[in-house]
């Protein structure tokens, strides 16, 4: 028992090591690419935290944005500082979540008509950022108010203290997946996905099941869009809000394999260092040549592999090679 | 009333006839195949992009070039279907919808990297007719137009021929129709050309008032969904309705308020009608 224990968290305590060591052996280009890796992971696997108990949401875009804007909105007009700008970014978020989901979990919105219901919010969001713009900037996005290094407003022009911030939330939000996945609400949410009235009939409490998994997951995407804000020093209402990032959100945390915990985070990897690779390797000439052979993929992981990167990597180290 | 209102409610009204013309495609797949194309609205794009081209470039008349596009635009839902659709038939309906939804993002993609970001236009306008003081664009009037003239068709279609009954019926009763003889494969391939075509449509009514540019399904794909399942999804009496209700509260809305508002207010009255009427606007 002990030893099967050491033989699984070896490797993690090697992970972290080695992760705790990028910033001292690589270039402020590479961390760059990492923090984004990260921070994009944390809010893949916040959305699979919905996506792998079949509430496949198109409305995360609405939290993402939330979270990205409250606290520059705050720091700009009002002065407050992101520690509380952030928090409150992430209660609105979780207010809409619990404004959306309770009557969708109530009128058992689910399938497809959730979908599109949560692609409405998701529009609506990016609508209203682009309609407030006197004061978000409308399409042209914002700036947060510049300080140089600071703690206070969170901001830091050196690349490695993000990069500490968002490895360290990047484990807190593999954490809160795996307590989700350990937590007795995971037997309940999966019967729930493989069967609505059935659950409802031995005494699960649909209503608390899924609005508990939700909350969190949409209050993780719009702290993870918070940091994205923080660490880009802009937001523009394309990028962090709206049908396009919704769909990108699902797609990578699909691609990479919603049903393990380090598939969103593959994902991640998956959209953020292929466009990249395949800008540098052919140049800026082919505009759209990254996003076209990205869009292909994904259409062929959807249909091939439906349990992403992971899963297949998973699927063959759990079957031993066959032998002669 | 202001006159100004009146433009509003009639342009409204026009709009109103290009959704329910979107509409149409969409809830046709959904009824018979039971399938949403998120990538609807890129299909319609493609159909803009292939009029530019023909019209704009080659310098075909504007008809042979229109009707090339329909056919094209058919056959990309052909090709969808077969390519995308089919594989995953029998998985969960919402991977069919993120297979397509992926579809978007490839055809977004390739426009950008054939076509560029610019946006075109055909260099056709056609002319603004005054209607007393009140300004109407003959383009949307023909727009409008086609949209009833295309739902007529698509209703006879449905309810006058074989083909046409033989569709309806599968969307009733998948199995059973098999028994029946009537090859489901063949039905859904036809029903996407269809599906494919109305998109073709719709695309050489759109060209005459829009600039093409590779996003543009964006400002057309989530509200023709909304209407789509405003109307009850493969309800088609529905989503003309809900296509008219929907276009009154862009106008009016935009009237009041701003463009931006009033696509919130209808998304927001999508949202609310959800939890209200969720089998849709005309659902007993």
């Amino acid at each position: 028992m002990m030893h099967e224990a050491n033989r699984r968290i070896a490797p993690l305590i090697l992970a972290a090591f080695g992760l705790a060591v990028v910033p001292f052996v690589t270039s402020d280009y590479v961390l760059h690419i990492a923090i984004q890796i990260l921070l994009w992971g944390f809010v893949y696997t916040a959305w699979s935290l919905m996506g792998k108990f079949g509430l496949v949401s198109l409305g995360h875009g609405a939290f993402l944005g939330i979270g990205a804007y409250v606290s520059p909105l705050l720091w700009n007009y009002a002065g407050l500082t992101p520690w509380l700008g952030i928090p409150i970014g992430v209660l609105m978020a979780v207010l809409l979540a619990l404004i959306i989901g309770y009557p969708c979990f109530r009128l058992r919105v689910i399938g497809h008509y959730f979908a599109l219901v949560t692609l409405a919010l998701s529009q609506v969001a990016l609508l209203t950022i682009v309609a407030a713009r006197d004061i978000t900037g409308g399409s042209l996005g914002m700036t947060p108010r510049a300080v140089g290094h600071s703690w206070y407003a969170l901001q830091f022009p050196e690349k490695p203290y993000f990069y500490a911030i968002a490895l360290v939330v990047w484990v807190f939000g593999i954490g809160v997946w795996h307590f989700v996945d350990l937590g007795t609400g995971r037997a309940a949410l999966d019967a729930i996905a493989e069967d609505e009235g059935a659950a409802a009939a031995i005494g699960i409490n649909v209503m608390r099941e899924k609005l508990r998994v939700t909350v969190a997951s949409a209050a993780l995407t719009a702290f993870g869009g918070a940091l994205l804000s923080q660490y880009f020093m802009y937001v523009n209402p394309d990028t962090l809000s709206g049908i396009g990032v919704s769909l990108q959100i699902v797609f990578a945390a699909i691609a990479g394999g919603m049903y393990s915990a380090f598939g969103p985070t593959a994902g991640g990897l998956f959209t953020i260092a292929l466009p990249e690779i395949l800008r540098i390797s052919m140049g800026t000439n082919f505009v759209g040549a990254a996003n076209t052979i990205y869009g292909a993929l994904l259409v062929i992981f959807i249909i091939f592999m439906p349990r992403g990167i992971i899963g297949l990597v998973e699927r063959r180290l759990a079957a031993p090679p066959a032998r002669i | 009333m202001d006159i100004f209102l009146l433009e509003a409610i009639i342009n409204g009204i026009l709009l109103g006839g290009v959704l329910a013309l979107l509409a149409l495609g969409l809830n046709l797949i959904f009824g018979v195949i039971d399938v949403v194309w998120i990538c609807y609205a890129e299909l319609v794009m493609c159909g803009m992009y292939m009029i530019f081209w023909l019209h704009g470039f080659f310098g075909w008349p504007i008809l042979i070039a229109s009707f090339a596009a329909i056919l094209g635009v058919a056959g990309l839902g052909m090709l969808l279907h077969l390519l995308v659709i089919s594989p995953i038939l029998g998985s969960a309906p919402i991977n069919q919808l993120l297979a397509t939804g992926g579809m978007l993002f490839f055809l977004q993609s390739l426009a950008t990297l054939l076509f560029g970001t610019d946006f075109r236009n055909i260099g056709l306008r056609l002319p603004i007719i005054e209607f007393g003081d009140i300004f109407i664009s003959y383009s949307r009037l023909l727009a409008f137009g086609a949209a009833l003239i295309g739902a007529v068709a698509l209703y006879l279609f449905l309810s006058r021929t074989y083909l046409g009954i033989a569709m309806r019926a599968i969307a009733q009763d998948r199995e059973v129709m098999g028994l029946m003889g009537v090859d489901q494969r063949r039905i859904y391939l036809i029903t996407s050309a269809v599906g494919g075509a109305l998109a073709g449509l719709a695309a050489c009514l759109l060209v005459l008032q829009y600039d093409v540019h590779p996003f543009i399904g964006l400002s057309f794909g989530p509200i023709t969904f909304m209407i789509c399942v405003l109307g009850g999804l493969g309800n088609m009496i529905g989503g003309f309705v809900a296509a008219f209700v929907m276009s009154q509260i862009i106008a009016i809305g935009g009237y009041y308020f701003s463009i931006e508002i009033s696509y919130v207010l209808a998304f927001v009255f999508f949202i609310v009608l959800m939890f209200i009427r969720p089998q849709g606007l005309l659902a007993r």
